[in-house]
């Protein structure tokens, strides 16, 4: 530890302290020496890491790596802690599963457990398509607002939720919007006018004088019968409500065109084969509690 | 190889022209016990502080039944911190920033105006070690009984009295590790639970936890700890100035020092001769093991030892005493020149800087706690969806609403929102009361978390504007107001 044999220049004239030798132009570095425990501690230290590696996987080989006294392992332990999570959720999840939907609203604690559980479940699953939030997208429903396609009671949510609509699933919801444009049941005249009555029917701007009779009678004889006479919808068919302010794909006249010559039938598919029924509850009161359950 | 031998191998490699290592051996220290004003003020120090420090978990206090009876009590668990009458929340955390300026700020204080009041008298580390200095004094006898044993190496009776003196140690050790749990749990039960092995495992590792750095610190590392590992002195160094009171040695009165006799023939001739009489007690009582007569200087942690010492002996030689006393730096340079002391100057601006940041916190603390709400109301506005159309047109924008109560029994809140009617207000769950607002029941010293909508007509909204949520005590009518906003397309 001792450093080169010193001369007088190595004792500091004005304190009397020797210097360790070190010098930046002019100015030497005092010796100050530390406590000899503190140099025990690094060597402490170091026997400590050597101890480190012999317990806790350290060391990598060449197709593996040494796992230690223990075996202990960061994936092993976010295993326990998951199981650990899910013994101390059990009772309420053997509660949720066994409650039925309107029992669960009316019960506080469990309407907190299944909106908590149901926040998860749809961030995983739902929100890819109906977003974070539940507000939907084009051609994906808004699941905030008070508009219901195929029905907004719990029964009706987690029957849409259980089995999709127009999925694989036999008792999946069924029914189509047809493509009266390439089916060749309307012509392009048909259904402009009858596009046009249709804006009408929510108080919409119509550009120039449509004959709106027309249209009406067009309406009466190919879309009355899904969604009824006032358009104003038919939830069994799932056919939309013509009369409100929501539209799913757009209001805009072209839409409402291209929805007519093509048809529309997107899918929701059947969550009940990927889901357990508690987590199915959960989604259902999650999403009938997002502000538009009926 | 003894401490002594590696000292005096490394003087003789000095002395050999090699130079000092970089690593110094401790030089044991074995303080001298000492009587006086000084000690006396640090034996009730050490008996007032320990005293509450042992017993204040203890001490009940009634919050009714749905709250601890624990007068101090950390409560991790459920994250709440009670003293007497006050409960702090985990969001109230604000109060621990003022605790820790009002502290900060104390301890400048006590440095300007006195220096390392801290260090010297209220620190853990020199009450615990006190108190470890006194045990070691009965059992194993003062100074030199102590280094006379030291030499002597292992005897029965050596070997008895350390035995005794670190049993000792560690049951004091252990006390202190004791106490510190029962901050964090109803203390007469821990006490049960941990006497009859029932007590939780965190609670044994933190008793053995502290039991160790106790024992440790204060038996071993000493001031090790005050030289080398705490950064006070540093900083304190930095904070000190030329009107602060500091433990001094007055080298105008005590130089040139001299053995009685020397100093008595001295002054026969007509010279100058010292005060001080080099009887060295003032370096035997020390308990850092400094030199006070070379002046201020980083180890010593100005306890006083040292004064009481020099005043016993200047009182039996017949000198005046305070010839080691607390003074001012500018006194030190006015005594050097021959000029008469002035009197310390406590009051002057960084000391009432000192003294107004501590008067305007604590004013701020104490109006804060006394105003302070028993119900809180926080609202989140929905990120995704912003704003909602509805069926007929209106706006709707959600929020998430979380009411805290902060009263030890159930309480029932109306949730109104200004300018709106209720009509246009709708918290998801929750029934109406007669007034058509949403009523909401939390329970005792809990919060609640609700989905609230509100509606506005579509027409002439701005994009943005302010909307303010009300939340009434149905009972005391106590409100609290949250601002928050409402958006529009």
């Amino acid at each position: 530890m001792s450093l080169a044999p010193h001369d007088k220049n190595m004792v500091d004239a004005h304190t009397g302290v020797s210097t360790t030798g070190h010098e930046w132009d002019g100015i030497r570095e005092l010796n100050t020496p530390l406590p000899r425990w503190w140099l025990w501690m690094l060597y402490a230290t170091i026997v400590w890491a050597f101890g480190y590696m012999i317990v806790y996987p350290a060391v990598p080989l060449v197709a593996s790596y040494t796992t230690g006294v223990f075996g202990w392992s960061s994936r092993a332990a976010v295993t326990q802690e998951l199981a650990a999570l899910g013994a101390q959720r059990a009772p309420m999840v053997t509660a949720l599963a066994s409650a039925t939907l309107p029992d669960i609203e009316k019960n506080p604690t469990l309407l907190a457990f299944a909106r908590a559980q149901g926040k998860a479940a749809f961030g995983d699953n739902c929100a890819g398509c109906h977003g974070a939030g539940g507000g939907g997208a084009k051609g994906y429903p808004n699941l905030v607002d008070d508009e219901w396609i195929w029905g907004g009671t719990l029964d009706d949510i987690s029957q849409t939720l259980t089995y999709g609509i127009r999925s694989t699933d036999p008792k999946a919801r069924v029914g189509n919007m047809p493509a009266f444009g390439t089916d060749g049941l309307l012509k392009p005249a048909e259904i402009s006018q009858v596009a046009d009555y249709v804006r009408s029917l929510s108080g919409l701007p119509l550009d120039g004088k449509p004959d709106l009779k027309a249209g009406a009678r067009i309406f009466e004889e190919n879309c009355a019968a899904c969604h009824g006479a006032e358009g104003k919808g038919m939830q069994e068919l799932g056919a939309p409500n013509l009369t409100d302010q929501i539209w799913l794909y757009g209001s805009d006249k072209p839409t409402i065109v291209e929805g007519l010559n093509k048809g529309r039938g997107a899918v929701m598919p059947h969550w009940g084969e990927r889901l357990d029924a508690g987590t199915i509850k959960a989604l259902a009161v999650y999403v009938h509690t997002l502000g538009g359950g009926r | 190889m003894s401490v002594k031998q590696q000292q005096a191998k490394e003087m003789a490699l000095e002395a050999a022209g090699v130079d000092a290592p970089l690593y110094a051996p401790r030089a044991k220290i074995y303080p001298q016990s000492v009587k006086g004003k000084f000690r006396r003020l640090k034996w009730a120090i050490l008996i007032a502080t320990l005293g509450v420090y042992y017993f204040l978990p203890f001490i009940r206090w009634d919050r009714g039944p749905n709250a601890p009876s624990q007068a101090v009590l950390v409560d991790i668990e459920h994250g709440r911190f009670y003293f007497f009458f006050i409960e702090i929340w985990p969001q109230e955390v604000y109060y621990l920033t003022g605790l820790l300026i009002i502290a900060a700020m104390t301890l400048f204080l006590m440095n300007a105006v006195a220096g390392r009041i801290w260090c010297g008298y209220l620190c853990p580390q020199t009450v615990w070690t006190d108190l470890f200095l006194a045990v070691e004094r009965l059992i194993e006898g003062d100074r030199r009984e102590r280094m006379q044993k030291a030499g002597q190496g292992w005897t029965l009776e050596s070997v008895a009295q350390a035995a005794l003196k670190h049993w000792a140690w560690l049951m004091i050790a252990w006390w202190t590790g004791g106490a510190w749990v029962l901050y964090f749990a109803d203390a007469p039960t821990l006490v049960y639970n941990l006497a009859t092995f029932q007590g939780p495992v965190t609670a044994y590792i933190w008793i053995a936890i502290l039991t160790f750095t106790t024992y440790f610190f204060a038996g071993f590392m000493r001031e090790q700890v005050c030289t080398y590992m705490c950064p006070w002195p540093r900083i304190q160094a930095a904070l000190t100035d030329e009107h602060a009171l500091n433990i001094t040695y007055r080298y105008d009165r005590g130089e040139p020092r001299g053995s009685l006799k020397k100093s008595a023939l001295l002054r026969e001739a007509g010279a100058k001769a010292g005060d001080c009489v080099d009887c060295n007690q003032c370096v035997v009582v020390c308990p850092t093991g400094v030199d006070i007569r070379e002046g201020l200087q980083i180890d010593c942690i100005q306890c006083g030892l040292c004064i009481d010492a020099c005043d016993t002996v200047m009182t039996k030689v017949g000198r005046p005493t305070g010839l080691i006393a607390y003074d001012t730096d500018i006194n030190v340079k006015l005594r050097e020149s021959g000029q008469p002391p002035l009197p310390a100057k406590i009051v002057r601006p960084r000391t009432i800087l000192y003294a107004a940041i501590i008067a305007s916190i604590g004013a701020i603390m104490s109006f804060a706690l006394a105003t302070r709400a028993d119900s809180g109301l926080s609202v989140m506005h929905d990120r995704n969806p912003l704003f909602v159309r509805l069926a007929d047109g209106s706006i709707r924008n959600a929020y998430t609403v979380r009411l805290a109560n902060k009263q030890a029994e159930d309480r029932r809140f109306e949730l109104r929102v200004k300018d709106h009617s209720p009509g246009q207000v709708e918290a998801v769950g929750s029934a109406a009361g007669a007034s058509g607002w949403p009523i909401l029941t939390v329970g005792p010293d809990r919060t609640l978390e609700t989905r609230v909508l509100v509606k506005r007509p579509s027409a002439g909204g701005a994009a943005r504007s302010d909307i303010v949520f009300e939340l009434r005590d149905l009972l005391t009518g106590e409100t609290v107001e949250t601002r928050d906003h409402f958006l529009m397309p």
